[in-house]
């Protein structure tokens, strides 16, 4: 129970820790921000406009930092997280709606892909670290791992959406026609494909070097030297004694990687057009659009926290124990 | 073996940074011919939309990139060091805080925070972004420097020199941390790695002084010609490549430092 509660508690002060940051690092910054989001549109400004974007901003002058992080704190659970300068008139909110679930749809699915096969591969490169394919596989996730994300979406958008036309150049779905009911899926889906097969590529490096590192730790266990003096079937030792005990610290990676496959994911959206959580804050970071930002951060930072402490309880439950 | 292939790359790559002006005739911020012009003999990579030599901006490219690269490093790995040993060898409440602000650090995601906090800023040159992947990134390394040092800190030589008198800091930076010198390299390059693929991301988002000539800052140019829609690839696959070959060589002697930490991941 207390190993339940200190995780939740850890949660709630990273959450408290990011909220606070996204709070700090506007009032942080040197000059008023509101002169400085106005100034980028450039031209004279206006007294009342400074007046009016201060208050839209949070850092209304009549209010002292208390009280405007009180306001904050409360917007911020309410669901208000003002009116986005990009999409203007629309809400922040409903910008983020509109964007989150494909956002969790590629990422999510990519992820657990890739987890799988990066785990599979990484058993098999842990098995086999003295003979050639186990260090072709090794150099190989260490290389992989130097990928920038983004790049490599680039080279496959050139190679399968333009040179062969395989799949398509942007968006998530057909705009061309209006699309309903299973043509509307399959479109989704088709257009899914090549950003979710970057998504796995470029993070398999880790998730195979990951369980390859545990399982050469595991495989020096004397344990497996007894199993396999027994005489036991070289497959049963690989799965049943070393994979089942490697894989346990994978688990805690996981939760940690995920931090790197959301962040890999948010410039892969920018190649693909995609649009994303990751495509709009790109979006708002080119146009200053500080509430967007803010916010995209906030959700980000909840949902990597989120998978935290779920894979935190995961774990507790696999191994005894951890519970204490 | 597979670290002599990272330090050969690595070598490579500084030479080159060097040499860049004895590789090349043009300078990487001049306009030398028409724009956009197809590969050929005179640009063996083509020219940009300002009718720059490509090739000649991959060469001096690696001063900038290299730079970033390895100063991230240093200052993440410093943190990191830091952090990592005050924490596992005062324990107690010093060592709460600094360990819940390392697991904080580790957890939140780190490019998305480099977004937000490079958006705000008004200067955005390479210190700037040197700055701002250091400050994010140092969580992991200071994790494991802590772990290291809970184990190191009841070894005899701790306890002697405690009995002797020496002071806390001394034995913290003069008896332990020498102890750990190859769990700190590897930190290092790893950090490197790291540092690597973030100046790149941060620059392809224009967050960082595009002006200045890195191979990140070519692929941020190249993506906003459309380079790719207009058939030149190999403006986008060059700098690319260079990343992920420095990359890979930090990656390589990381894993071989690591392999010599702990024996148990080393081949029989």
């Amino acid at each position: 129970m207390k190993y339940f509660l200190n995780r939740l508690f850890f949660f709630l002060l990273t959450l408290f820790f990011a909220l606070t940051l996204n709070f700090i690092l506007p009032r942080l910054m040197p000059g008023d921000p509101a002169e400085r989001v106005l100034s980028r549109f450039g031209g004279e400004i206006e007294k009342n406009a400074v007046e009016a974007m201060r208050i839209a901003l949070g850092v209304d002058k009549d209010k002292n930092m208390f009280v405007q992080y009180g306001e904050y704190l409360k917007n911020t659970f309410t669901g208000n997280f003002g009116i986005s300068y990009l999409h203007y008139p629309v809400s922040v909110k409903d910008v983020l709606s509109s964007s989150i679930p494909w956002t969790l749809g590629l990422v999510g699915i990519s992820t657990v892909l890739s987890f799988i096969l990066g785990t599979f591969l990484g058993i098999y490169a842990g098995w086999n670290r003295d003979k050639k394919s186990g260090m072709g596989l090794l150099v190989f996730s260490l290389s992989l791992r130097a990928v920038p994300y983004f790049w490599l979406a680039m080279l496959f958008l050139y190679v399968f959406g333009y040179k062969l036309g395989w799949f398509p150049l942007a968006n998530a779905y057909s705009t061309k026609e209006q699309l309903t009911g299973l043509k509307f899926v399959l479109s989704v889906l088709y257009h899914a494909i090549l950003p979710s097969i970057t998504l796995i590529v470029a993070s398999l490096g880790s998730w195979i070097l990951t369980m390859r590192n545990n399982m050469v730790s595991v495989l020096a266990e004397d344990y497996i030297l007894l199993a396999e003096a027994k005489g036991l079937d070289e497959k049963y030792v690989m799965v049943n004694y070393a994979a089942r005990n490697a894989i346990l610290p994978s688990i805690t990676a996981f939760g940690i990687s995920l931090g790197f496959v959301v962040s890999g994911a948010l410039l892969t959206e920018i190649v693909y057009s995609y649009p994303g959580i990751g495509y709009q804050l790109y979006r708002a970071v080119l146009s200053q659009d500080f509430p967007l930002i803010q916010a995209i951060f906030f959700f980000i930072a909840l949902s990597v926290l989120l998978a935290n402490l779920i894979m935190d309880f995961v774990y507790a439950f696999l191994d005894p124990r951890v519970r204490g | 073996m597979k670290w002599k292939f990272g330090v050969g790359i690595i070598i490579t790559f500084i030479l080159m940074a060097i040499f860049a002006p004895f590789l090349t005739k043009y300078k990487p911020n001049q306009t030398v011919d028409l724009p956009y012009q197809p590969p050929s003999n005179e640009h063996p990579l083509g020219t940009d939309r300002m009718g720059r030599d490509i090739l000649s901006q991959v060469f001096y490219g690696a001063r900038l990139s290299l730079t970033i690269g390895i100063s991230t490093g240093l200052i993440m790995t410093t943190i990191a060091t830091v952090i990592g040993l005050i924490s596992g060898y005062y324990g107690g409440l010093v060592d709460r805080i600094l360990s819940t602000l390392t697991d904080i650090f580790l957890v939140i995601p780190g490019l998305p925070l480099m977004i937000v906090i490079s958006s705000y800023m008004r200067v955005r040159g390479p210190l700037m972004v040197i700055l701002v992947i250091a400050f994010t990134s140092w969580g992991s390394g200071a994790r494991m420097i802590r772990s290291q040092m809970l184990s190191l800190k009841n070894r005899e030589f701790v306890m002697a020199s405690k009995i002797i008198g020496e002071r806390n800091l001394y034995i913290i930076f003069s008896e332990v941390l020498p102890n750990m010198l190859s769990l700190i390299a590897s930190i290092f390059f790893s950090s490197v790695l790291y540092a690597i693929i973030g100046e790149a991301s941060l620059s392809f988002l224009g967050l960082s002084d595009v002006s200045k000539i890195t191979w990140g800052t070519m692929l941020y140019w190249a993506q906003n010609a459309n380079a790719l829609l207009n058939g030149m690839w190999y403006w986008v696959l060059a700098p690319g490549l260079c990343i992920v070959l420095l990359g890979t060589a930090f990656a390589l002697i990381s894993f071989s430092v690591d392999e010599i930490n702990n024996p148990r991941l080393r081949s029989r």
